[in-house]
């Protein structure tokens, strides 16, 4: 267990709700879920989450909280914002989803080897570095992430698409040299450190 | 009618040589009929998408577009940002926002902000282009910059997600909205009636992560079009346009389909019907080609 991880548990104790609703994106959200079940049936992924967003909900208020945040559950949302537009009481279920997620990640405990959960952190990483994402890198990140075999092995069931994207000119090798990028990088990557300084002055526990 | 301008944020994709170059060519062609100008942001950044959120919390992933509407605001005061992304204009649009409703992310936003010596108000709205063409224009006047009808052509108008929900267009339901095929009548072609499949999900970001659960949603999006007799299927989303057209070899292989069907952008359609060439529409970057409109954009 992460540091972090255990000086939240040690301060919330057995509040897991309390825990979300001040730490989580939309968290304070949560408590007004009247388990109607409309998100889950509503979710075009429904079928793979370990647990559906209205049991989330449950769990977050049963106290569940290894069982929510080491679950791949809202790993699993494609941000298609049905769940969102459905709700009768007009949660902001995507937000609060993506919100779990990345606490989860803040605390190191989301799981290790979700392909969304590597693919969004790839996603990030690639596009703070020049303020604008290079998809060539982007993709050839993805195909490898699970290691150099099943990376080889990916890039020749996608070599056609690639090739196809390159004769069309909506890819280009160039990008693997240069490439797209901010002018201004240095400053855009200035303004995220002092949001992220200013976000974990206020969750405290999961300050880097 | 006279020029109207707008703050453009074009977003990665649209970017030359990106996966949705071909969009902005057609966009730039149909812009141009309608003397629409597009003043880029300068310098804009990536908005993170729905898919930042592993790596970025809420105050870094607002920033990112914080920044964009900072620079625009003061490049462009007065106008509205318009944004071709579907995913683009959904972060901008909640950024926008969230940051309006929440002084202390704003006052934090504005600290952050401060490191670039930018400042923002938030004041400008944040709209897409099929706004812009509906609201600002609307069916009879985009009707009459048409010189080549997309007659006999029937297509599948499927609107996708992030275009469509949480914001939409005023005026539209979120489980059938109309406007795709309006726009579709409106060049002169046929629309498909009750396309099942027009608002449901291919997977958006996750078809790179989950590719079989994808696959098999944007299989059903691909086999509804078929069903309700499309040429072709249209889209105002690059994530969209990309999932539905370049998987359709592997769904074949995996499925036991034949599927070969074109999908295409509004602009696409527009750059055609106004008269533009097959490079004007950016009908060279299609991927399954769209041969219906070559041969029409070649007459």
């Amino acid at each position: 267990m992460t540091d972090a991880n255990q000086q939240m548990v040690e301060q919330y104790r057995n509040n897991f709700l309390r825990e979300v609703e001040d730490n989580v994106e939309e968290g304070e959200w949560v408590k007004m879920c009247m388990q109607c079940g409309v998100c889950s049936g509503s979710c075009p992924f429904g079928p793979h989450w370990e647990h559906p967003p209205q049991e989330i909900f449950m769990m977050i208020r049963a106290g569940k909280r290894d069982e929510v945040l080491q679950s791949d559950s809202m790993w699993m949302c494609t941000s298609c914002y049905n769940c969102i537009v459905r709700c009768p009481r007009e949660l902001p279920i995507t937000h609060i989803m993506h919100g779990l997620a990345h606490y989860a990640k803040r605390l190191g405990i989301a799981p290790k080897n979700q392909p969304t959960q590597k693919f969004a952190q790839l996603f990030w990483n690639n596009l703070t570095k020049t303020g604008r994402v290079n998809e060539l890198k982007l993709g050839l990140a993805l195909y490898f992430m699970n290691g150099i075999g099943e990376g080889i092995k990916t890039s020749l069931k996608m070599q056609k698409i690639g090739l196809g994207m390159l004769m069309t000119k909506r890819l280009t090798p160039m990008e693997l040299i240069g490439g797209h990028k901010c002018k201004d990088a240095k400053g855009l990557q200035a303004i995220l450190k002092k949001a992220e300084e200013l976000e974990a002055a206020r969750i405290p526990a999961t300050g880097k | 009618m006279a020029k109207k301008s707008y703050s453009f944020y074009p977003g990665c994709s649209s970017q030359k040589a990106a996966s949705a170059s071909n969009y902005m060519v057609s966009v730039n062609s149909m812009c141009e009929t309608l003397d629409i100008e597009l003043n880029e942001i300068p310098d804009w950044n990536c908005c993170s998408a729905s898919i930042g959120y592993a790596g970025g919390g809420e105050l870094p992933r607002l920033a990112l577009s914080a920044r964009n509407m900072a620079i625009s605001e003061q490049a462009n005061p007065g106008q509205d940002i318009v944004a071709t992304c579907a995913a683009c204009w959904l972060a901008t649009k909640e950024a926008q926002e969230r940051l309006h409703d929440d002084d202390t992310l704003m006052t934090e936003t504005n600290e952050a902000l401060a490191q670039a010596g930018l400042k923002l108000e938030a004041s400008q709205n944040v709209r897409h282009m099929v706004e812009v063409l509906i609201e600002d224009f609307g069916y009879d006047e985009l009707g009459k910059h048409v010189k080549k009808p997309l007659d006999g052509i029937k297509i599948a108008g499927y609107v996708g997600c992030q275009t469509n929900r949480p914001f939409g267009i005023d005026g539209e339901s979120y489980e059938n909205p109309k406007y795709l095929d309006k726009l579709v009548e409106t060049m002169g072609a046929e629309p498909v009636e009750n396309y099942d499949q027009k608002v449901s999900c291919c997977g958006g970001a996750l078809a790179f992560s989950e590719p079989e659960k994808s696959q098999a949603l944007i299989k059903d999006i691909i086999e509804s079009a078929y069903d309700g007799g499309a040429d072709m299927i249209v889209t105002p989303c690059p994530v969209c346009q990309m999932n539905v057209e370049v998987y359709q070899d592997h769904i074949n292989q995996k499925y036991k389909t034949n599927f070969k069907m074109p999908v295409v952008y509004y602009s696409t359609l527009m750059s055609v019907a106004y008269g533009g060439s097959g490079k004007d529409a950016g009908l060279d970057g299609q991927i399954i080609k769209a041969k219906q409109l070559e041969e029409l954009a070649s007459k």
